[in-house]
């Protein structure tokens, strides 16, 4: 096995697919990546887990609900 | 006392009035996006739409604790999550966290495997996994874990807001973060693997 686990860049790259890093950070995390095939595929791996996460719950508001939040408006008065 | 010029007050509550209508406003532009981070906080769409409810009864009854051009987003899901708490789910036991090393990495290198390492671009993973199984596997995720994840990944907030909506500290975030997307992968190898 070539790709094994890098520990180093474990939370480098969480930082990084959620944009939390600093530009020097981010930087070092390119770099990381341009050098490391086990990364680079664990990079697309989790982006990919988190787009399907956030489109997994597209689903819109119920038909109705709007309706009975704004009913709530200004009865506490 | 009593000294107030009667059109200064009437002048106070006009801009008070306003200031609220303006709140209630901006309050319900947000409804879908609570409704969906709600909807994935609890299992079904009666609750998260009960849960919303509440969140805007409770919103508007205390409006003027909101600080006017701060984050109603966070403020309006600080709301929410506590009254999510309140609901006694937290005595539900959340089950044991093993360490997953393995388990980690074991669904990147399934579908690797499975499709080709080029392959692995956003549509043949969406393909591979259905919808359900992403919606199944959050809401088997523990309370702690699944509400950053969803703050996080669906409601788009950055670590220091979730830390803030959840009070909870940013690291606690992060390693919450990070455990729950173990676990969310665990469970996602474990149905790609029936």
């Amino acid at each position: 096995m070539s790709l094994g686990p890098c520990e180093k860049c474990e939370e480098l790259l969480q930082g990084y697919l959620d944009r939390e890093l600093s530009e020097a950070e981010v930087g070092e995390a390119e770099a990381h990546l341009d050098g490391c095939d086990y990364c680079r595929r664990r990079y697309k791996f989790e982006a990919n887990l988190r787009m399907y996460v956030r489109t997994s719950s597209v689903e819109r508001m119920p038909a109705g609900l709007m309706e009975k939040l704004a009913q709530l408006r200004g009865d506490a008065a | 006392m009593g000294e107030v010029a009667p059109e200064n007050e009437a002048r106070r509550l006009a801009a008070q009035a306003r200031d609220r209508i303006r709140f209630e406003e901006e309050a319900l532009e947000l409804a879908d996006q609570v409704y969906r981070v709600a909807r994935r906080l609890v299992r079904s769409r009666e609750e998260a739409e009960d849960l919303v409810q509440e969140t805007y009864a409770r919103a508007f009854r205390s409006w003027q604790s909101y600080t006017l051009g701060t984050n109603l987003r966070a403020w309006l899901l600080r709301i929410l999550t506590n009254l999510n708490i309140d609901r006694g789910r937290r005595q539900q036991r959340a089950p044991e966290v093993t360490p997953l090393e393995e388990g980690d990495y074991f669904l990147a290198n399934k579908m690797a495997e499975a499709a080709g390492e080029q392959a692995l671009d956003q549509e043949r993973v969406v393909e591979r996994l259905s919808q359900n199984a992403v919606v199944d596997a959050l809401s088997a995720l523990p309370h702690d874990f699944r509400d950053v994840v969803v703050l996080v990944d669906i409601g788009e907030f950055s670590y220091a807001d979730a830390a803030q909506i959840l009070d909870i500290p940013i690291g606690t975030v992060m390693s919450r973060l990070h455990r729950g997307r173990r676990l969310l992968k665990q469970r996602l190898a474990e149905d790609a693997a029936v």
